[in-house]
């Protein structure tokens, strides 16, 4: 897995760079941010909050447009929205007046497609929801939920899946069930995953590499290789290799926070 | 990436901007009187015989005049008795209430479905939607009956300028409500904009669309009965003139309580399609 070089890129971030035009001025989110993704490669993004993960993700998934720069997936400019791409939100974001599967099916609606009722039903099965496509969303708990919204992210079999946050609302015994199943979906169907988080962990039981966002505005400040094989037992989640990463993370985390405190403050006495 | 362009940027908005917890909020009307125990049903009912009882005895112990008020059991044998008179009002009352009812909640769902998609044109004419809500539309009835006649058509009018901006204040609130993460959502699979309008914005307004509904077809009950009593023969209101400029008070209340009753089938009716429709929201 660490051979990430020797990867067709799959997903590039040329120099994007985001400016948001607010009522109280211009924001910029990204400043020239640069980032490779191997096919089938599983990167995660951390970084402070604020610091233009989801703005990074959504440029990446095409709904966003950038100020400057470009995304390429498999070498072509990315203009919108693509059907090889599939979004995971922050929260399920599945539709509350709709079944779960009605929620699964409705990419198809949109794209006026048949469903791959075959390939929904394994999905299904695969992460233990097999037998609730009747239930409404306020009828499932958050990690069920989550998995709907998984399911509906793969129904279309995108190359590319972007998460964004995606078990951050819940329990962490929930999130490490919710990291197994990712990792066992790859393993069984591999695709291309870029995974947004907060937790160091859990970026580094699923990654392949992990980037470290400055805080805003947004840059590639430094990338780790996650050489574990798969899957990743608790055996290899426990020894000093593992332990050592994260505190090389989490210093690079906490230590870009100071340097940023620091300008603000340095703002502050300027005005 | 200059074709994105056309992709629009959502605003932050926070899961719980969502749940926006107001008073107009649908539960008001999901889990208002939702399922009741039989015991709360029980006290129910025994408080309306409390009330109706109490009624009878003191009006009879006292011996207050009929033109006063008449006794619930000499109000229901007028209902009774007096119905086949009533009913053809009744009839052209329903017939004002929904064709005018018809007319101000569609134009006011389409007015509001279309301004809150521009911004800048509901900023513009917020101010008179504002107006046409709180200016009492009885108020016009006898300039419409100088224009219209004294048939319908006056009342058909009040009823619609009524019941409208009711309903479209309160759709407008609920179109308003963009969740920005579904339509990013439908985006993300390519959604059109009248798909985003279909499956995620009209969805999302329902609640706050059968809120506006149900609020609308009151207040046009209350101007259809209003209109009636201002001009022209016929309709409930006129009843309620007729009956007590003669002092025949058994049958002015009891046009009194068919109208409470008319009221609460209303609530009733806009319950259930809540119920049915909406209570993802509850
Ligand atoms: N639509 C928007 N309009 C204006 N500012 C925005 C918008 N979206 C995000 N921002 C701002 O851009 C910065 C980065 O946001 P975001 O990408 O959501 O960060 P993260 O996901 O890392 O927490 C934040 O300061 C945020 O307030
Ligand atoms: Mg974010």
């Amino acid at each position: 897995m660490n051979a990430v070089d020797a990867k067709p890129v799959k997903l590039a971030v040329r120099s994007a760079t985001k400016v948001y035009r607010t009522a109280s001025g211009d924001l910029l989110a990204l400043d020239r941010c640069n980032l490779e993704i191997g096919r089938n490669e599983i990167v995660s993004v951390v970084g402070p909050s604020g610091c233009g993960k989801t703005t990074l993700l959504w440029s990446m998934s095409g709904l966003h447009s950038l100020t400057q720069g470009e995304i390429l997936l498999d070498g072509q400019a990315l203009t919108g929205p693509h059907p090889d791409i599939g979004l995971v939100f922050q929260e399920a974001n599945l539709l509350p007046w709709r079944d779960l599967d009605a929620n699964i099916r409705f990419p198809f609606e949109i794209k006026g497609q048949t469903p791959d009722n075959e390939w929904i039903d394994h999905l299904l099965h695969r992460v233990g929801l097999g037998g609730f496509g009747g239930k409404y969303p306020r009828e499932l708990s958050g990690g069920m939920q989550q998995r709907a919204s998984i399911v509906r992210a793969l129904s279309l079999k995108p190359s590319v899946l972007l998460m964004d946050e995606p078990f951050g609302a819940l329990d962490s015994f929930t999130r490490e069930e919710m990291n197994r199943l990712v990792e066992e979906i790859w393993l069984d169907t591999p695709t291309t995953i870029v995974f947004i988080t907060h937790s160091i962990e859990e970026a580094i039981f699923l990654s392949d590499r992990v980037v470290v966002l400055s805080p805003r505005p947004g840059r590639v400040q430094a990338e780790y290789e996650v050489p574990f094989p798969r899957p990743r037992s608790l055996e290899i989640m426990a020894t000093k290799e593992v332990f050592d990463l994260t505190n090389a993370i989490k210093r690079e985390i906490v230590g870009s926070r100071k340097r940023a405190g620091e300008t603000v403050r340095e703002v502050q006495h300027a005005s | 990436m200059s074709g994105t362009d056309a992709i629009p940027e959502f605003p932050k908005r926070s899961a719980a901007d969502g749940a926006d917890v107001s008073l107009t909020n649908m539960s008001a009307l999901t889990s208002g009187p939702g399922v009741r125990s039989l015991w709360e049903v029980a006290a129910i009912a025994a408080v309306a015989v409390l009330i109706i009882g109490g009624a009878e005895f003191l009006l009879r112990f006292f011996q207050v005049p009929h033109y006063v008020l008449p006794p619930p059991s000499t109000i229901f044998m007028a209902l009774i008795t007096e119905f086949p008179h009533i009913a053809p009002h009744l009839g052209h009352t329903l017939v004002e209430l929904l064709a005018g009812f018809a007319i101000g909640a569609s134009i006011g769902l389409v007015m509001a479905a279309v301004i809150t998609q521009v911004p800048f044109l509901e900023k513009i004419i917020a101010p008179y939607i504002l107006l046409l809500v709180t200016t009492p539309m009885l108020a016009l009835v006898p300039l419409l009956i100088l224009r219209l006649g004294f048939g319908y058509e006056p009342r058909i009018v009040a009823v619609a300028l009524a019941a409208g901006p009711m309903v479209m204040i309160n759709a407008a609130t609920g179109f308003r409500r963009v969740d920005s993460a579904k339509i990013a959502l439908a985006r993300s699979y390519g959604a059109s904009t009248l798909q985003i309008f279909w499956k995620i914005r009209a969805p999302m307004a329902l609640p706050m669309i059968l809120v506006g509904l149900m609020i609308g077809a009151i207040f046009g009950l209350l101007t259809a009965v209003g209109a009636e009593m201002v001009g022209g023969g016929f309709g409930l209101g006129n009843r309620l003139t007729t009956y007590s400029s003669m002092i025949q008070m058994p049958q002015f209340f009891a046009v009194v309580l068919i109208l409470s009753i008319l009221g609460i089938l209303i609530y009733m009716l806009f319950f259930l399609i809540g119920k049915k429709w909406a209570s993802w929201e509850a």
